[in-house]
């Protein structure tokens, strides 16, 4: 009655294996490493880059142990951390020889000690929060408001054009909140508005109204497109800070959208926590100024001749030195987007801007009066300015819609397009949670939740193994496969570990046990109550199994709540508390189970069962122990 | 080895009354401490900024204390963290500065005093976020209860889902009331704690009542009480090991998890010793006086139709 089918086995066994290979990486260990990957959509990682990089380190005489190229990154792995730090100079230096917009992304890194056969399976160690490996935390919160404020002013201007080029009577046009008014003496002109709005704005809905003696049109942004700004917003959001980040050189940086209007970024391994907040928090600037073309300034730019007062000396992306006057024409503020494009009659790459209303009166008045002058348009990041481009006004230009074309590659039109929408945020952002770890409290918290596992676990091992004799060794072996079983799940999910997480392996584990203990009691009493030890084992096992699913499930439910409405801290906890009473089910009752009955199964004549005392109340101390 | 040698059931539910008023006083104890004291919640809950700075000596708080508050930040805890060396800052959402500025110029500040100041963790959080997590917890904890409450009603029988309920949820206020009481900070894994004992301690009560089912089967002579009594007198060793295994865990927490898991493991340690007092003496007794029957868990629809009359109906629940 004792025996298990042969699939049973099979499954026990291939559980084993599998637990073991995926558990197994976690075992080997890290070594410190060099990570490269690209900084930009446009470059490419291939072999000539491994080869770079490789030769970047001969020269440099710092042997690695292996530099390899594994899906979007380098990987050259040395024997101790010293040796690291000094490659990622060398590297640094070999790759990105100009120290503005660097084309690489070259990091810091631990990578997992496992074997190449490990990894190709897939199998990687835990994911360990941040907590656990030191890092900074953040969450951001969008000020979505003023992305609205933002749309309905660029809005309020494209209206103010076309209204121009129809040619439509209105007496005032204006922002109010996130709603445009647009005023009018005729209600016929506003009829014609209306119509117009429908047909060229699908973003807007339009109510009429009067206004005093005159007519008033109230358009706001219609509920969808308000969904959709916003999801741009965060969006262009997150394309910023993916750009600020890569200058860091984060190895494996983690930036998510969080329900509607808040982004993560969470930087494992950073050291430097605070010029990761200023790098974040970082607000670059655009501003578009006049070249001065004056003939003490046309000297000064070949470098014969000192820079003329009224004027500052920028350089351009290509290395050429810039003269540009110090007053400001306009700024980020004033730009609403930028794509990148091709001019329909040259097909010439174009980077188009789109300015809002106030920038494109200003843009349109600038360029009137500085036909066939330059004018440049410069990015400041860290109080630093750089010449985008420095194009030549060929007329006047209407509309706030800018084309910027001339001598370059539809590349670097993007480049610049992306640049120019990312160099400044879509709405501003505000940290609403900041966590930093330092690295060496992240690595004192392994130990303390490694500490805590074992020592836990050796002591329940002991009192069951003493308590329960061979039953006891049973059920702390299925302890141990439910260790086992738990580790493998976190690796293959890549779940993150967190120190609550640890927590929660060590209390699941308690948890556990009742399992176990539930089993191994029913079995006492059955032997106690009489019954042959093949049949007490059998009854055992069988009665206890409800019981074991009702108590697992009340858990569960707790999980689950945990895991639904936690975050932070109480998520990573949740997440190995679930899956660990899931794990336990398989581990305390079906593989306890199968070695029960590997043991007992076989013996017909089963006399006895090791386990421990069988109190007999009539009977005073009748003891079955082997 | 065997620990309960026990000849006769004991009769836990002759002190029924009893146990429930000292269970009662502990309860309205609890209650009282958390309106008169409140709980003590951390920087995640009411936001604001923590900062746990190591020192290479043991750290003059006073001197910090001073530090902090040349800088104009108001209302600046400062405590030592785990060992003399190690200080913990508290402070509240200071208006028109970002966190990061704050946690720097007291860094900066701390840095010009003594040299061997190193920032070890930093955390800032929102009022907003502060909020929503309060909010949030009290989300899952009614999603607990109404989906423990919905499963026991199904698995057993309302009577039996109130009964648990009524027991373990008065573990939690008790274990509030203690943080309450003696100011221990109320962090988020201390409210994860909380809930995973909740789970747990209703585990408790299920093994007792899955009992009082089967015994409801097999003793067709014994009225209620001496059922439940037979029932947990039966129970009580798994009940003492299971809880006695966990806590030898939680235990561990407690002297290796260091500081962090502290709260953590005291409130789980809380929650397990109440919870076999409410799931022993409290659940079984308040289902027992809502008036529990042999009849409605037989007629309640369980899986087995076997003739009730045999012994062995039921066995294998």
């Amino acid at each position: 009655m004792n025996r298990y089918p042969l699939w049973k086995y099979v499954t026990i066994l291939v559980a084993l294996l599998v637990a073991g290979l995926y558990a197994l990486p976690n075992f080997f260990g890290e070594t410190p490493a060099v990570q490269v990957s690209a900084a930009k959509a446009s470059v490419r990682l291939d072999p000539a880059a491994v080869s770079k990089v490789e030769a970047a380190l001969q020269a440099a005489g710092l042997p690695a142990n292996t530099v390899s190229l594994s899906g979007t990154s380098i990987r050259a792995r040395f024997a101790d951390t010293d040796t690291q730090l000094k490659a990622k100079d060398a590297i640094q230096r070999a790759l990105n020889p100009e120290g503005a917009d660097p084309a690489y992304v070259v990091a810091l890194n631990l990578l997992s000690r496992s074997p190449a056969w490990l990894s190709g399976l897939h199998a990687s160690p835990m994911y360990l929060g941040l907590d656990l490996r030191g890092g900074v935390h953040f969450m951001l919160q969008v000020d979505m408001q003023a992305a609205l404020t933002k749309k309905a002013e660029s809005l309020a201007g494209d209206i103010r054009t076309i209204l121009r080029e129809k040619t439509v009577r209105y007496s005032g046009i204006g922002r109010n909140g996130q709603s445009i008014e647009v005023r009018f003496s005729d209600k016929a002109e506003m009829a014609k508005t209306q119509r117009i709005l429908t047909e060229q704005f699908p973003d807007l809905t339009a109510i009429e109204s009067t206004d005093g003696a005159g007519f008033k049109l109230v358009a706001t942004i219609k509920p969808v497109s308000a969904r959709t700004v916003q999801d741009q917003a965060l969006k262009q959001n997150i394309t910023t800070l993916h750009n600020r980040i890569n200058e860091l050189g984060v190895a494996e940086p983690v930036i998510q959208q969080q329900g509607l209007d808040r982004i993560v970024v969470q930087l494992p391994g950073v050291q430097d926590t605070a010029k990761a907040k200023d790098i974040l928090g970082r607000t670059a600037t655009l501003e578009i100024r006049m070249v001065d073309e004056g003939s003490e300034a046309r000297a000064a730019e070949t470098g014969g001749g000192p820079v003329p007062f009224g004027s500052e000396r920028y350089l351009a992306r290509d290395g050429r030195t810039v003269i540009v006057k110090k007053q400001v024409i306009l700024t980020g503020d004033n730009l609403n987007d930028a794509q990148s494009g091709f001019d329909s009659q040259t097909q010439e790459p174009t980077v188009n801007l789109s300015l809002d209303a106030k920038g494109a009166r200003i843009f349109r008045d600038v360029t009137r009066e500085n036909i066939n002058k330059r004018m440049a348009i410069l990015l400041f990041e860290k109080g630093k300015g750089e010449v985008v481009t420095d194009p030549v006004i060929r007329s006047e230009i209407g509309g706030g819609r800018v084309q910027i074309s001339g001598s370059m590659t539809a590349m670097e039109a993007a480049d610049t397009a992306l640049l120019l929408r990312a160099g400044s945020l879509a709405a501003p952002m505000e940290i609403i949670e900041e966590r930093t770890i330092g690295p060496s409290l992240g690595a004192e918290n392994i130990a303390k939740g490694f500490n805590s596992v074992t020592w836990g676990f050796v002591a329940v091992a002991i009192f069951m193994c003493a308590y329960y004799m061979l039953f006891g060794v049973i059920s702390s072996v299925a302890l141990a496969f439910n260790l086992l079983l738990l580790v493998a799940v976190l690796s293959m999910l890549q779940a993150t570990l967190t120190l609550p997480g640890m927590a929660a392996m060590a209390l699941v584990l308690g948890m556990a046990i009742d399992a176990n203990v539930l089993i191994n009691e029913r079995v006492r009493e059955e032997l106690r109550n009489g019954a042959s030890p093949q049949a007490a084992i059998h009854a055992g096992y069988d009665r206890a199994w409800a019981t074991i699913i009702d108590s697992n499930v009340t858990t569960l439910i707790a999980g689950l709540a945990l895991l639904t409405f936690g975050s932070g801290p109480v998520r990573g906890f949740a997440v190995v508390h679930c899956l660990g009473i899931m794990t336990s089910m398989f581990s305390g009752v079906f593989f306890s189970r199968g070695v029960v009955n590997l043991w007992y199964g076989r013996q017909k004549k089963l006399k006895t069962v090791s386990i421990g005392t069988v109190w007999r109340p009539d009977a005073g101390h009748q003891v079955t122990t082997n | 080895m065997e620990f309960f040698k026990i000849r006769r059931d004991i009769p836990f539910m002759r002190h029924a009354v009893v146990f429930n008023i000292i269970s009662l006083v502990t309860f309205l104890a609890a209650v009282f401490f958390l309106f008169s004291r409140g709980l003590h919640l951390s920087v995640e809950f009411t936001g604001g900024t923590l900062m746990e700075v190591n020192y290479a000596q043991p750290a003059d708080l006073n001197a910090v204390r001073a530090r902090v508050a040349s800088l104009g930040l108001n209302e600046v805890q400062v405590q030592n963290f785990g060992s003399a060396r190690d200080v913990l800052i508290r402070m509240p959402v200071q208006k028109g500065t970002t966190s990061g500025q704050q946690t720097e110029r007291v860094m900066a500040s701390l840095k010009e005093a003594d040299a061997s100041a190193n920032l070890r963790r930093s955390e800032f959080v929102g009022p907003q976020v502060g909020d929503e997590l309060a909010t949030d917890g009290l989300k899952a904890l009614a999603f607990v209860v109404v989906g423990i409450m919905l499963y026991l009603a199904i698995r057993f029988e309302w009577k039996y889902a109130v009964a648990a309920i009524i027991a373990n949820l008065h573990d939690v206020i008790i274990i509030l009331g203690f943080f309450a009481f003696f100011g221990w900070e109320f962090s988020l894994p201390v409210l994860a704690a909380v809930l995973a004992v909740l789970g747990y301690s209703v585990n408790e009560s299920v093994v007792i009542f899955d009992r009082i089912r089967e015994n409801f089967r097999r003793y067709r002579k014994m009225n209620t009480q001496e059922i439940i009594d037979n029932a947990i007198t039966s129970t009580i060793s798994r009940t003492v090991i299971t809880h006695g295994s966990t806590q030898i865990m939680v235990l561990s927490m407690l002297l290796f998890g260091g500081e962090t898991l502290h709260y953590f493991a005291l409130a789980l340690t809380i929650g397990i010793l109440f919870g076999i007092y409410s799931s022993v003496f409290v659940a079984a007794a308040i289902a027992m006086w809502l008036g529990i029957r042999r009849e409605d868990l037989i007629k309640g629809g369980v899986k087995k139709e076997d003739d009730p009359s045999d012994p062995n109906a039921g066995a294998t629940v």
